[in-house]
């Protein structure tokens, strides 16, 4: 009992001071929004306190109700951010500056939720492998037989992807398409985006499917030494649908719907897609600034000219479930 | 089998005054224990069953496969090591058995995903070992030679099991340890020889310890999910965590996780069925085994047959992450962010151990006090929380804890007009208690099986002498099982450190551990920023080990 009347006094303390406060629940690893927290709470004098989640941000905060803290849910993934909106744990935020400064297809149509970055899904090769070009749909061609390396399929960088073939190609014919891929993997569909490219360095396969900003991370030394090696081992392909270009996927963050300190929240949210938040994205990151007009990291640059595909991305979110179903029919994880 | 008769205690003893207190309190704790999963069984009944027409028709016959193949594998190898290592201790004595007795215990001290990481870079093509091997054979590129990729169900297998032994090794020893060498010097009389002793009287006696052991063992098997993803094995622990996630069907999710209690409780069961008419009673304080002295050239042998699996389990992951911390720190310095880590670890584990160890204890003594049905049942659902993958017990945690948190927020803003925020998921008592559903089965079962060795006749003379139940419990009980409990404090602490989806649900703002910061890298693929994170990790996981050992030597003190 006395414990709790000490929390509660504390809590109450809290409570009082923290009114300038912006509380963030993210399932981006904290490494990576940093940085952004940094200049944000330099540039505004606001503070800022956050908890990473990774899985699980959705019901935390729909079981913490009116009572919860969070002023910005933060995640990866459009379909994460889509599920915290049906959840009900979000509020639309009308605002001119981030409707100018994030293209309309990359945030909600109701303003639930924006986009702040985006990656690439594309082909890492070995550096000598004769391949200047390739599409997703030639990623289950026989020829790869035992070349092919991926992650899990059920990890939301896939699943997006499937979605998004469903979106070209109907589910049968993804079921098929999925089938030729398993076939054609050299290891288990397991690890990491990073260690797909240090399984091509050690000659376990030729071509593997990750995220863009990977590359940047690895080559830039930012990893150490023997990640520049991996990253030096592969080259990038843009690869693309048939009918279609390169599939895209966002991060991307929403004001909480109980938010306590919704003033600072939405500040918070227009710093990110300012020039100098967005311009981080891209130098601290490796990823693809939403917002116009801010450079690309030269390695990303290096990939060449980006087509994104034109499926919108609340239509790969719709086919999810039926991607990560057909994961599970064909045995891609097994 | 040879088994000693028990030495048949009386249920009736003590007077009946006490112990409905006692039977309460231990309620009340298997009530706090069982609410998160009761909440979780209400979500599951809510959910539709849809979701099982697709997985019987896909992953769940392979899921189950790859779940039990990978618990009868950890549990032979890990089991067979255990209580090997155990017996090479106890009843051996060679060149450098004090230290070695100790360090079998260091793998514990790894977590599972470090392991997995760890072997996973050393074994790769491109790594130190299959380069060296390269370099032997002549070959220059990983392109024309390299070995069998470790990721496998297999490779899984071996690689939980060499650091989960240790579960077995400390709760057989500490058997071993205290098995009266009356009874071995009476099948040897009987002519048993010396080298059958094992087979048939120590093993047979051994048979709860390593019950005990075996299922701890299993149930962190069960528990993994890092090793697992990182090794590519597909278990139902994964599919829960799938269906949550990708599939976003928490009520799916929660249904597959009964599915998993129900056959962990359907082998604890079987496995006390199997015993059921059996009484192990050591308690007599006669010597302890004499062990067998071995020099020479024998008796290097066993000690380097004994410091392998310390060599695989610890030496070798260990070194591993120091010189990759070591990398680490001189290319980006200490960070002080870990300093507020390595506070936020201990004061977080500390305070779930001192409170896991008093409610294990209650538990464990209203079992004694209620051998009808009444103790076992309480003391049975007490320690279900083991038995549940810790996502799944997190969930359930914050399913209670959240509601609770805004009744009493909403109910202070109407009478008080003030808000009370999260009372407790924002000053982290959530966190402790799901430490505590969690890990409550450790210390309960280490208090019980302590209490085991006391002989109820010291019971029914200390009451005899007017002492209350407590009474004798503090003035009798708690000094003669001071071994046991450390054991299972120890145990417990060094599983809240290592402790990682319950602590990134449930912890309040700002708060980080050395699991959370290791994981936040691992998870965008940069493992070595860590590392420091990582070592520190091992390194608080070695202290307990040390303090282990030490009360671990004198079992009957």
């Amino acid at each position: 009992m006395r414990q709790m009347l000490l929390g509660l006094t504390t809590l109450l303390a809290t409570a009082g001071t923290a009114a300038a406060d912006v509380n963030i629940y993210t399932t981006r690893e904290p490494g990576l929004i940093q940085p952004l927290i940094d200049s944000f709470a330099k540039a505004t004098g606001v503070a800022v306190n956050t908890v990473f989640l990774k899985d699980g941000l959705a019901e935390r905060v729909v079981t913490e109700g009116e009572s919860s803290p969070a002023d910005i849910l933060m995640a990866v993934d459009a379909g994460n951010l889509v599920d915290l909106v049906d959840k009900g744990v979000t509020q639309p935020i009308d605002s001119a500056v981030l409707k100018e400064a994030i293209p309309a297809q990359l945030r909600d149509e109701n303003d639930h939720w924006f986009g702040l970055s985006y990656r690439a899904r594309v082909v890492y090769a070995a550096k000598d492998l004769d391949l200047a070009a390739i599409t997703y749909e030639d990623l289950a061609d026989p020829k790869w037989k035992g070349k092919v390396c991926i992650r899990s399929g059920q990890h939301p960088y896939n699943t997006a992807l499937f979605a998004d073939y469903i979106a070209h190609h109907g589910a049968e014919a993804t079921e098929t398409w999925l089938a030729g891929l398993k076939a054609n993997l050299a290891r288990k569909a397991a690890g990491g985006d990073r260690d797909v490219a240090r399984d091509i360095l050690g000659g376990i396969c030729d071509i593997a499917v990750a995220n863009s900003y990977y590359v940047g991370l690895m080559r830039s030394g930012a990893g150490g030494e023997e990640q520049v090696a991996w990253g030096e081992a592969i080259k990038v392909i843009l690869p693309t649908f048939e009918d279609g270009g390169t599939q895209v996927n966002i991060s991307g963050a929403a004001v909480a719907k109980h938010s306590p300190n919704k003033d600072e929240a939405v500040k918070f949210l227009e710093y990110l897609a300012s020039g100098e938040a967005q311009e981080i994205y891209a130098k601290a990151n490796y990823e693809y600034p939403v917002k116009a007009g801010v450079a690309l990291d030269p390695i990303i640059a290096s990939f060449g000219e980006l087509t994104v595909d034109k499926t919108p991305l609340g239509e790969i979110v719709k086919h999810r479930k039926a991607a990560s179903e057909l994961v599970d029919k064909v045995g891609f994880d097994g | 089998m040879a088994l000693v008769a028990g030495t048949a205690p009386s249920a009736q003893t003590a007077p009946r005054g006490r112990r409905p207190i006692w039977c309460l309190a231990a309620g009340i704790v298997a009530g706090l224990v069982v609410l998160p999963v009761l909440a979780l069984g209400s979500e599951a009944i809510g959910g539709s069953l849809g979701l099982w027409s697709h997985l019987a028709g896909t992953i769940l016959p392979a899921a189950l496969a790859d779940t039990l193949l990978l618990l009868l594998g950890v549990g032979l190898i890990a089991g067979f090591l255990g209580v090997t290592l155990a017996w090479l201790v106890t009843a051996h004595d060679f060149p450098g058995r004090g230290i070695l007795e100790w360090a079998l215990l260091l793998p514990l001290a790894v977590p599972t995903y470090i392991v997995a990481y760890a072997y996973l870079d050393i074994l790769h093509p491109i790594g130190a070992f299959q380069g060296a091997v390269r370099w032997i054979l002549g070959y220059s590129s990983p392109r024309e030679f390299r070995l069998p990729d470790i990721r496998s169900l297999a490779g899984c297998v071996l690689l939980l099991s060499l650091v989960l032994y240790p579960y077995v090794y400390l709760t057989t020893r500490a058997m071993f340890l205290s098995q009266s060498a009356n009874l071995l010097d009476a099948a040897r009389t009987l002519g048993t020889p010396r080298r059958r002793l094992f087979r048939r009287v120590a093993l047979p006696l051994a048979r709860p310890a390593i019950a005990v052991g075996v299922s701890l063992t299993l149930m962190e098997a069960l528990n993994d999910i890092g090793a697992s993803e990182f090794l590519g094995v597909r278990t139902l622990t994964v599919s829960i965590y799938t269906t949550w996630v990708t599939k976003n069907d928490l009520a799916g999710a929660t249904q597959i996780a009964l599915l998993l209690l129900a056959i962990v409780v359907a082998l604890v069961s079987f496995e006390r069925w199997a015993r059921r008419r059996q009484g192990y009673v050591s308690g007599s304080r006669g010597r302890t085994m004499q062990p067998e002295r071995h020099d020479g050239l024998k008796g290097i042998g066993l000690c380097a047959l004994g410091v392998l699996p310390v060599v695989f389990g610890f030496v070798v992951p260990a070194v591993y992450l120091a010189a990759e911390a070591w990398k680490r720190w001189r290319f980006a310095g200490l960070s002080d962010r870990l300093v507020g880590e390595a506070v936020d670890t201990l004061l977080y584990a500390g305070g779930a151990t001192l409170l896991t160890l008093v409610l294990g204890v209650v538990a464990a003594f209203a079992l004694r006090l209620s051998p009808g049905w009444t103790g076992p049942l309480i003391y049975r659902l007490a320690t279900t929380g083991y038995a549940m993958p810790g996502t799944v017990v997190a969930i359930g945690v914050l399913l209670v804890v959240a509601p609770f948190d805004r009744l009493v927020d909403g109910a202070a803003r109407d009478w008080f007009g003030v808000s009370t925020g999260l009372l407790l998921i924002g000053s982290g008592t959530a966190l402790i208690y799901a430490y505590v559903v969690r890990f409550l089965a450790i210390t309960a079962g280490s208090a019980d099986a302590g209490l085991a060795r006391v002989p109820k006749s010291l019971d029914d003379a200390a009451r005899t002498l007017g002492r209350s139940a407590g009474g004798t419990l503090c003035a009798v009980h708690l000094p003669l099982t001071r071994a046991s409990l450390a054991a299972g404090a120890l145990l417990v602490f060094v599983d809240c450190i290592k402790e990682l989806p319950a602590t990134l649900l449930l912890r309040p703002l700002n708060m980080e551990t050395f699991a959370t910061h290791l994981y936040g890298e691992a998870a965008r693929g940069t493992y070595e920023e860590a590392s420091l994170a990582a070592l520190a990790i091992v390194l608080i996981g070695i202290l307990p080990v040390i303090v282990l050992s030490r009360v671990g030597r004198n079992p009957s003190s």
